[in-house]
């Protein structure tokens, strides 16, 4: 078992409005901020809560597909865009799909663990409104192994591989529960997106989003086994936050109570050209995890809060059971219990989750990391929850459970 | 010869107008489809105008709605392309099917494009002397076997059919606009049309996802039918108002009425303004001819005399006619007495004040459209205006009850078969809530 040989914490968070349809300031039909604005919002947020630029030893940059949706390489020295400060210094970018940001966050890490840094400016973005959804699909299928599965794959590549998974699930705990689950999921994302006002969904004023997510899904029109309730939008938007050592944070001038500390982490890439070996189970979601909580040493009953890769509801249900809040096959009914709500025993997704919140693919392993540390350090403002352990726990999953990096932080 | 070998070879006359663009546009999409599932089939869509320039038009608007419904059709495309090993991307399929659509596009100036065709789509300028030029051409070049449709909307069929020697081979299909939209397709088949042209029109409608309404073979049909009587209603009610109120007014308070107290999605003048009023003039001039029904309107004559005439610009904008409009909402009237328009800003008030109380203000033709309890909505909303005492109640149950009138006329002259078919060519060919013959107001 590898361990955390010295602290190394997280701070000084912040994101950008998750950007795209359901906010009232989109406008598919107008020109939109590009990734220089999204980098330069977030960036500077982050900067903000700083006494010292210049205190930051390298950069690091999550990104999934910026040379497709935008026609922009070489990320890492875009970045410099932030601050001057960031000139002449180390910069990277990484590329793990979805789970980009959760790679920024893991680079940051042993840079910090190597010595070479003591302050590390971690950064995730994506612009993805530049083309329309169906070509969307197309980008956002590179997560998957183009060469054996596109060419059969469904129009909406991802839709219909984790309608897959819902399908499998729903053979597994029957097809009622399982459409409950995600329902449940639905209005919990959107219930806990009304109170972030950066969340995509914050505007979001439907009545019965129960009725919403109970959908039947339509597969001539979508996919067999999810409607459109159930996936997470396409976003535009940027996170980022500071990976230190305690050297590095007391030079950037916070203090303790600013910051927390990364207790484990497990990060693991899968085999992206086999099929996953049970389709009603992350299978490498649940070891990611296990790794972290190990290396933490904490077991789920020390984590007050959660932040899981919902990128579709069946995602929620079946990182539910990975946490290990809930048994294989119980998720959905844990969901149900209120297990994972804002005020049940395990709050996750606290500003939207990806559902709710908005899915920058980039961006949201590093969102996640923002979310965990300003509800450790009770600076999530209005969606802020009573926090009744001093962990949390985040799962960044990238493609289809191929990727992941998972970290356990602790006030 | 079945549908399927027809529609090997198919011409679009008038093609490059603005109903003859959409019907080529379904006809298009339709046949690449066929293409790609009988990969060896030769299908070729002949696209006839006069007009260069509309027809460079024409194809460039076939591209872009051919990648719009490749977009929209993916998992259509997916499936077709499966053994394509090249086509891997839902954009490499898309720029696929837009080729496929493409190339089966044969354009030109002559009606001699049309000498192979199977099936000939006639969308010509609403003229007698137009169409039976273009028939008796077309009689000479194609071969016996060929069909003819027609999107003629007034002009009785039997006449072109017995004018050009092609009585049998002449059908009525008759598209609303925009034609790849509107669901409503009216079909009309002149006296002694041959059965097998009755049973491809049936399947063609079928294929392009039209609800079929069928009419008789009389001037107007139902769609133009109810139109007409419609919006000479509006114009006698105006002219009765126009005295006392005077003219722009009258205009205004008789088309707020059939848009807001009838709750329909435009007023009768924007409507006409949308056909064009010479296109108004016109139909009204081809069913007086054959009806003698007093099928007329001084008023009409008058402003198109002074030029005023409505209609779209080519990239589908709203030019001015009755009302002017900014940005597609009206803001002006047209006064004929002075040749210029009054804005509405200044007696809008005034004439709402006029109109009195609407039976609930909120309920508008957009929010109903949607709604899944319009029925129930409808009958309280109907309810409380019978109750009303205010002139746009008023205005609004005579204009309803004439309309109900001229749906019933249709029926009792045969011209529909049922009055559902009236309401059906209302509700899906001009977007009305609710048709002309209901309860609501009994």
């Amino acid at each position: 078992m590898k361990t955390m040989h010295k602290p190394v914490y997280l701070a000084a968070g912040a994101y950008t409005v998750s950007l795209g349809t359901g906010r009232p300031e989109f406008n598919p039909r107008k020109e939109r901020p590009g990734l220089d604005h999204y980098l330069k919002e977030s960036g500077a947020k982050t900067l903000a809560q700083i006494s010292d630029p210049g205190a930051i030893d390298e950069s690091v940059i999550g990104n999934f597909m910026a040379a497709r949706f935008n026609h922009q390489g070489h990320l890492g020295s875009l970045m410099t865009i932030v601050d001057p400060a960031l000139e002449y210094k180390p910069a990277l970018r990484v590329e793990g799909a979805c789970a980009s940001g959760g790679l920024a966050l893991a680079s940051a890490i042993k840079s910090v663990l190597s010595g070479m840094a003591d302050v590390v400016l971690v950064m995730g973005v994506e612009v993805q409104n530049t083309v329309k959804a169906i070509y969307c699909a197309d980008f956002l299928a590179g997560a998957g192994w183009y060469d054996g599965e596109r060419k059969d794959g469904h129009a909406y590549f991802f839709p219909g591989k984790f309608s897959d998974r819902a399908g499998a699930y729903a053979a597994k705990v029957g097809p009622g529960l399982a459409r409950e689950g995600f329902a449940h999921w639905y209005r919990n994302a959107v219930e806990s997106a009304r109170l972030n006002s950066d969340a995509q969904e914050h505007f979001n004023k439907a009545g019965d989003l129960l009725a919403q997510g109970r959908t039947p899904p339509n597969a001539k029109a979508f996919t067999e086994h999810l409607n459109l309730y159930d996936c997470s939008k396409v976003s535009d938007g940027a996170a980022s936050i500071l990976v230190a050592s305690e050297e590095g944070w007391r030079r950037l001038g916070l203090a303790r109570q600013d910051v927390v500390e990364i207790a484990g982490y497990g990060q693991m890439a899968a085999n992206l050209t086999t099929p996953p070996p049970d389709p009603a189970e992350m299978t490498t979601c649940v070891r990611a995890i296990d790794q972290a909580k190990a290396m933490a040493g904490i077991g789920i009953q020390d984590v007050g809060v959660c932040e899981v890769h919902d990128c579709f509801t069946v995602s929620g249900l079946l990182l539910t059971e990975a946490l290990g809040i809930a048994a294989p096959g119980c998720g959905a009914q844990a969901v149900l219990d209120g297990l994972t709500r804002r005020d049940g025993l395990y709050p996750t997704n606290t500003g939207g989750g990806l559902v709710g919140y908005g899915h920058p693919t980039g961006a949201t392993g590093v969102r996640m990391a923002v979310d965990l540390w300003r509800q450790l350090t009770g600076r999530a403002g209005g969606y802020q929850v009573d926090v009744r352990k001093d962990h949390g726990i985040m799962v960044s999953m990238g493609g289809n459970d191929k990727t992941v990096v998972s970290l356990v932080a602790r006030r | 010869m079945d549908l399927k070998t027809r529609m090997q070879n198919v011409a679009v006359v008038g093609a490059a107008g603005k109903m003859g663009s959409g019907i080529a546009l379904l006809l298009a999409l339709d046949m690449a489809y066929r293409a790609l599932e009988e990969p060896s089939a030769t299908f070729v869509l002949n696209l006839i105008d006069m007009n260069d320039s509309g027809l460079q038009g024409l194809v460039r608007y076939i591209r872009d709605q051919a990648q719009k419904d490749g977009e929209r059709q993916m998992n259509r495309l997916r499936h077709l392309y499966r053994d394509q090993p090249r086509l891997v991307e839902n954009a490499d399929m898309v720029q696929a099917f837009v080729a496929e659509v493409q190339l089966h596009l044969r354009t030109g100036k002559t009606l001699a494009l049309a000498k192979d065709a199977q099936l000939v789509f006639e969308a010509a300028f609403e003229k007698e002397e137009i169409k039976f030029q273009i028939y008796d051409e077309l009689a000479l070049l194609c071969p016996p076997e060929t069909f003819f449709l027609t999107n003629t909307s007034s002009i009785p069929l039997h006449v072109i059919a017995d004018h050009c020697g092609i009585r049998g081979r002449l059908i009525g299909f008759h598209f609303y606009n925009p034609p790849a939209v509107q669901k409503l397709l009216e079909v009309i088949p002149p006296e002694g049309c041959d059965p097998e042209l009755l049973d491809v029109a049936a399947q063609l409608a079928a294929n392009l996802r039209k609800k079929t309404v069928p009419s008789r073979d009389i001037a107007g049909f139902i769609g133009n039918g109810h139109f007409m009587r419609d919006g000479l209603h509006c114009i006698r009610e105006l002219e009765r108002l126009a005295p006392e109120h005077g003219f722009t007014r009258a205009l205004y308070l008789v088309e707020k009425v059939s848009r807001d107290y009838l709750l329909r999605p435009m007023g009768m003048f924007q409507l006409i303004d949308y056909v064009g009023i010479d296109v108004f003039q016109l139909i009204l001039r081809v069913m007086d001819k054959y009806l003698q029904a007093g099928l007329h309107s001084g008023l009409v004559d008058r402003i198109l005399e002074q030029g005023v005439k409505g209609g779209q610009t080519s990239s589908g904008g709203q030019k001015d006619g009755f009302l002017k409009y900014e940005k597609g909402k009206p803001v002006a009237i047209y006064d004929p007495a002075t040749q210029a328009y009054v804005p509405m800003a200044a007696f809008q008030a005034e004439a709402d004040a006029l109109l009195g109380e609407h039976p609930d203000p909120a309920l508008t033709w957009k929010a109903l459209s949607r709604d899944p309890d319009k029925e129930t909505k409808l009958r309280a909303y109907f309810s409380a205006l019978k109750r009303l005492a205010s002139l746009g109640a008023t205005l609004a149950r005579d204009h309803a009850a004439s309309s109900r009138d001229v749906a019933l006329g249709l029926v009792q002259q045969g011209v529909a078969a049922r009055p559902e078919d009236v309401n059906e060519v209302l509700t899906l060919g001009f977007f009305h809530l609710y048709g002309p013959v209901n309860d609501f107001l009994d």
